[in-house]
């Protein structure tokens, strides 16, 4: 008895606190439930999402590059994780996600002003804000990391470092608010679940061009650029599979069915693309590669991400299929083609697989499992008889490309002028870690 | 005396160096080298782009050894080290003009 009483007094107390503290507050009026069962979940997806960036990502593709360029690659993912984090809490949240503007948000969130502990966002009401800011700092982040992986080998980290702050605030910022924050592209009606357009077909695209802007690395086409260590990118693509887990399964924004559903949708469709890659490798050049493997799970990874929340188990799968196929032709066909190197094919993986499956929610959404109460049928796509779905999934896809492309290269262009892009030919030969680090892999 | 140098495959390094212990060999130097005769190199492939390799992974090994001793320790690495398939690898023998062991100063065959 005594203890419930003392744990009851403690509670009025901290509730008397909160309203003393929050009633000053414009914020307050947004006061909601917070649950805690979709906080903890929330609390979980944020950690697994960061762990996607480091070590995921880092692991990735340091594995990829060769034995001279891997601490210089990780540090590539390091500088995002830890810039665009400051960034993201300092302006880049407010901008993205205060107002329902159609082009930008608004300053009202800077710096976190206004974020207290009852407060939550209308896309998240039964969370804190707080960790609605957290969750989405770690797409932030990784978008940026992702665009890397085009440039590795070649790109001067300084000239990285502008290039990181730039593009996460004039590039990822405007989309995110189209996409996610209320702005015109979410008007239009564009499904995403958790960053088909925003985050894959964004750093795909800006990927390509920053490999065209800055050319190839010395020695492509002739050289032997072969993996360092690929044991280490099998490692990271084990952290991104099971950290996708809180990518797709997080935008659901709370412990429920949905969020389940996206998560086994994306674990399929990284089963199917991982073996689709396989059997079209073994089939075509004799033998199945583990760098085939671990691609094809990616490709089925960022290809299901934005169709997640919206599509049953076996869409998933048939959408991880598409993948596999889908991105090996676009690495290994379409790149010899084009004649671009992406280092790590960020666009032949992620560009093009953030574009298919972006095209492919408006294909298979199913309305089960998007309905609710005040809207039964949910969000449809083609299968259920809603063709123009395809449309606005098309229609977000150009936007994008268009957006992501034209400023990326502006940026680019623009970072030239102060700090030149690329390391001197002897640097590169020398490789990055040293010459960009002072340290090297013995 | 002699200096007998092997360029095996990496992974018959351990029965050569059981084969040569049984004969009384007492030392022996090991480098891992890269180099290519007549097995040429290999092609890898990553995401559709080939690339040739021509430096194959070998061992290399070293023993010094008595004038008398140096036509078995030949045969000895020639046998265990031996596959059949190409890429088995090479042994040289040269002379030694002097050996110091460096702990006690002992010289050529005292030394080995």
């Amino acid at each position: 008895m005594t203890t419930r009483a003392s744990r009851s007094g403690i509670a009025i107390r901290f509730g008397i606190a909160a309203i003393a503290s929050f009633a000053a507050s414009p914020a307050f009026a947004q006061a909601s439930k917070i649950d805690p069962a979709d906080t903890a979940w929330m609390i979980v997806a944020t950690a697994f999402v960061l762990m996607m960036t480091l070590p995921g990502l880092a692991l990735f593709y340091a594995g990829m590059v060769r034995k001279k360029n891997v601490l210089a690659t990780m540090a590539q993912s390091l500088v995002a994780v830890g810039l665009c984090s400051i960034l993201w809490f300092a302006v880049a949240y407010s901008l993205t996600f205060s107002g329902d503007g159609p082009v930008i948000g608004t300053f009202d969130r800077i710096f976190l002003k206004g974020i207290g502990l009852e407060t939550a966002h209308a896309l998240a009401p039964t969370i804190p804000e707080i960790l609605f800011v957290m969750y989405q700092m770690t797409f932030a982040v990784i978008t940026v990391a992702l665009v890397a992986g085009s440039v590795a080998d070649r790109m001067r980290f300084s000239a990285f470092v502008w290039f990181a702050a730039g593009w996460l605030l004039l590039v990822y910022v405007p989309l995110a608010h189209w996409v996610w924050g209320g702005g015109f592209l979410q008007a239009a009606g564009v499904l995403d679940f958790a960053g088909g357009t925003v985050v894959h077909l964004n750093a795909g695209v800006a990927g390509l061009v920053a490999a065209y802007v800055l050319g190839a690395r010395r020695g492509y086409g002739s050289d032997n650029l072969a993996p360092y260590d690929l044991s280490l990118a099998v490692i990271g693509t084990g952290l991104l599979w099971v950290g996708w887990y809180g990518f797709n399964g997080g935008s659901a924004l709370g412990a429920n069915s949905r969020a389940v559903f996206a998560i086994v949708a994306t674990h399929l469709a990284a089963c199917a693309g991982a073996l689709t890659w396989m059997f079209l490798e073994w089939w075509t050049r004799g033998k199945p590669s583990v760098l085939g493997m671990i691609s094809g799970a990616v490709a089925g990874l960022g290809t299901i991400t934005p169709a997640s929340g919206f599509v049953l188990p076996w869409q998933g799968l048939l959408i991880g299929i598409i993948a596999g196929a889908v991105c090996f032709w676009a690495c290994t066909k379409l790149k010899q083609k084009l004649g671009y190197d992406d280092s790590l094919d960020v666009f032949g993986v992620h560009g093009v697989g953030g574009l298919t499956g972006t095209l492919l929610t408006g294909v298979f959404a199913a309305g089960v499992l998007s309905a609710t109460p005040e809207a039964p049928a949910g969000l449809t796509g083609l299968l259920e008889g809603n063709a123009r779905q395809v449309l606005i999934q098309a229609y977000g896809v150009v936007v994008t490309i268009i957006w992501s492309g034209v400023l990326t290269w502006g940026l680019l262009k623009v970072i030239d002028m102060f700090a030149p892009l690329r390391v001197s030919q002897q640097s590169e030969i020398e490789g990055l870690d040293i010459s960009q680090h002072g340290e090297a892999l013995q | 005396m002699k200096l007998v140098i092997a360029i095996i495959k990496p992974f018959k390094l351990d029965e050569v160096r059981d084969a040569l212990t049984a004969i009384g060999v007492h030392g022996m130097t090991v480098a891992e080298v890269k180099g290519y005769g007549r097995q040429k190199g290999h092609t890898e492939i990553y995401r559709g782009a080939e690339y040739a390799v021509n430096f194959l992974p070998k061992v290399r090994i070293e023993v010094a050894i008595p004038d008398g001793q140096a036509d078995r320790v030949v045969e000895t690495i020639a046998s265990a080290a031996k596959t059949g398939q190409i890429g088995d690898g090479k042994i040289f023998v040269t002379d030694i003009s002097r050996a110091v062991r460096i702990r006690t100063g002992e010289t050529d065959n005292d030394a080995l």
